[in-house]
């Protein structure tokens, strides 16, 4: 009963949040100095001013801005994002499209960011005060602070540039067929862009994992354990890792909007035809029906991350699962 | 004729301190518990007694090594005759030697109490031998801590405890946060188990409670013990007792008349030389500032010159 609850009021939230990224977005680019018609037609168009001026009535473009705006959620609303003018196709199947290659991206970098992160988290906490914890901590920090696109023409630079172990960009061999492409070709290409990724997302959640676990190695239940003749190993095993795990799986959830960003600045810099790109080259071009329905997908991604992430603690901490039955 | 008990902790002159920063980057050590000197037998409890705050709970980290690593301790403590050193302490813990924390905090939040009443050297079979003895509905091993009462986490503790069939159990604070029926059970359980051959050590704010259940009480002030009697000299009141302090101790309890001794326990980093208590005692004079030896005194020990 709870759980349907919650779950409606979760479903409220994303409609109200999608309704308010819409309306910013939409206010946002219409007060920006872009001009969908010139977009659309080029600067050194021929076409006369009387035509200029039926397309602009035919596009509703005087009509005041609530008038716009109702238009393009109507349709939205409908599964109709328009069309863009930089691909000269439908804005849906450009996003479905790009955010395939996007995806493959985003879900290698969090799942190794994570994995790796938490194992050397753990183990630095473990062995806090070791060189190997300082190297890490100094690593991490250095990592956190240095911008990503900087980061990630190092990468290129070293890895593709100089050593030639991978291509210097694209998803795909350049010249080669669609249909000939294969899927090593594709993780050729992923590599790269990839690994930039995880180690963005990675000091995160190692610096995380880090500091929690020793926060929970002087904590009281731990003191308990060593009285009842547990060992260290059976103490991390036992109780530090089961403490840890959770939040860091949430951190981890909860961590999606950083994701998407070092994403979008991994994929420029690698030239890797996603979201990122796509965003770059609608902004570019002022191609407004493809920047608002990017703007919802990335409301929409970010949204979920958050909504697994707190539903992961009503299923795994025990004290909100079967706190609401007892007590 | 009764036999002689085996004595099965002894402390002797034990020190206690703490590296710490004070003043920017000057290094000190701040000593908490000064030369404390007491020993528990088999069969008995002992209950050591002084007001909240005053470093009791750091004689039972002291004497099962488990004090944070900048603490640094001095003196000696014997666990049936040797000392309890690590290697000791990793024999003994949880299995002959027992800790019981003052409450449910000090279990995994996220582990089922089952699991962890046993342990790493319990059985199921055990555990759940013991819900029974100490009354736990059986649906307890399947809970979590958050889920436990005040009452029914006192008697998990307690059950954790005695898992390993102690001879030493060292209770820090068993009983804040009980009603006084509650306290009582508890305090009977430890009483069951000293009757049944183990040593006691309950480390208490509540000395209504020790008069209820300890066999010896130990005065705590300032780091140290300053008396140690049998609980007959406390009920008989201040003349029975040996110490200043104890016969104020005595004095302030609600039963005799409430009159709380003016001033304060001394600082850990500003102690008096000499007696610890002489700037709070009427009898003080030059002699108390030298060094006050534990001695045996009317079958309890005391320490000041001036008691009879």
């Amino acid at each position: 009963m709870t759980r349907t609850k919650y779950l409606l009021g979760e479903a409220v939230r994303m409609a109200l949040l999608l309704a308010a990224v819409s309306v910013a977005a939409f206010v946002l680019i219409t007060k920006a100095p872009i001009d969908p018609l010139v977009s659309y037609i080029g600067t050194n168009s021929t076409l006369s001013q009387e035509a200029k001026d039926e397309i602009s009535e035919y596009w509703g473009l005087d009509d005041p801005l609530p008038q716009r705006f109702v238009t393009w959620a109507g349709h939205a609303l409908q599964g109709d994002l328009g069309e863009s003018i930089t691909y000269k196709k439908p804005v849906l199947s450009i996003i479905r499209e790009r955010f395939s290659y996007s995806f493959g991206l985003m879900l290698t970098a969090w799942t190794l960011s994570g994995i790796l992160g938490f194992l050397v988290g753990t183990a630095c906490g473990i062995f806090q005060g070791s060189p190997f914890d300082r190297a890490v901590k100094v690593f991490c920090l250095g990592v956190k602070s240095a911008p990503t696109f900087w980061l990630g023409l190092l990468i290129l630079t070293v890895f593709a540039v100089q050593l030639g172990w991978f291509p210097i960009g694209m998803a795909a061999p350049v010249g080669k067929l669609a249909s000939e492409v294969t899927l090593g070709d594709r993780l050729y290409h992923l590599a790269l862009p990839a690994f930039t990724l995880t180690i963005v997302s990675m000091s995160e959640v190692v610096l995380y994992t880090r500091q929690k676990l020793s926060e929970i190695m002087s904590s009281d239940f731990i003191l308990y354990a060593r009285a009842r003749g547990e060992s260290r190993g059976q103490i991390i095993v036992r109780h530090a890792l089961r403490n840890i795990a959770l939040p860091a799986v949430t951190v981890q959830f909860a961590s999606f909007s950083e994701l998407f960003g070092g994403m979008a600045l991994a994929e420029n810099v690698f030239s890797y035809p996603g979201i990122g790109t796509a965003t770059t080259a609608a902004a570019m071009n002022g191609d407004v029906p493809l920047l608002l329905g990017l703007a919802l997908c990335s409301a929409v991604f970010v949204f979920a991350g958050n909504l697994i992430a707190n539903l992961l603690y009503g299923v795994f901490d025990p004290r909100i699962r079967e706190g609401s039955g007892h007590a | 004729m009764k036999k002689k008990n085996e004595k099965i902790l002894e402390i002797e002159e034990l020190t206690v301190s703490f590296g710490m920063y004070r003043k920017g980057f000057q290094k000190s050590d701040l000593e908490v518990i000064h030369s404390l000197s007491l020993d528990v037998e088999e069969g008995e409890i002992l209950a050591v007694v002084g007001s909240s705050g005053s470093g009791k709970s750091i004689l039972a980290g002291a004497a099962l090594h488990l004090l944070p690593g900048n603490a640094r301790t001095g003196g000696q403590i014997r666990y049936r005759g040797k000392p309890l050193d690590d290697r000791a302490c990793k024999r003994c813990l949880g299995r002959e030697i027992a800790f019981i924390p003052q409450s449910v905090d000090y279990l995994d939040p996220l582990m089922r109490v089952g699991k962890q009443v046993s342990g790493v050297y319990g059985t199921k079979e055990r555990q759940r031998e013991l819900f029974r003895q100490y009354q736990l509905p059986e649906e307890t091993e399947r809970k979590y801590p958050f889920q436990l009462s005040g009452g029914m986490a006192r008697r998990v503790l307690i059950s954790g405890a005695v898992m390993g069939d102690p001879k030493l159990i060292i209770a820090d604070e068993p009983t804040p946060g009980l009603n006084v029926e509650m306290a009582m059970e508890t305090l009977n359980h430890f009483r069951k188990l000293a009757d049944g051959g183990a040593a006691v050590l309950l480390i208490t704010h509540d000395i209504d409670l020790a008069f209820h259940v300890a066999d010896r009480i130990a005065v705590f002030y300032a780091g140290t013990v300053v008396e140690t009697a049998p609980t007959e000299d406390f009920r008989k009141g201040r003349e029975a007792l040996r110490h200043p302090y104890s016969k104020a101790f005595i004095d302030a309890l609600p039963q005799n008349g409430f009159r709380p001794l003016p001033g304060t326990q001394p600082y850990a980093g500003e102690l008096p030389k000499g007696c610890l208590f002489a700037d709070r005692c009427a009898q003080r004079g030059q002699e108390c500032e030298g060094q006050i030896p534990m001695r045996e005194l009317r079958g309890g020990k005391v320490r000041c010159i001036h008691a009879t």
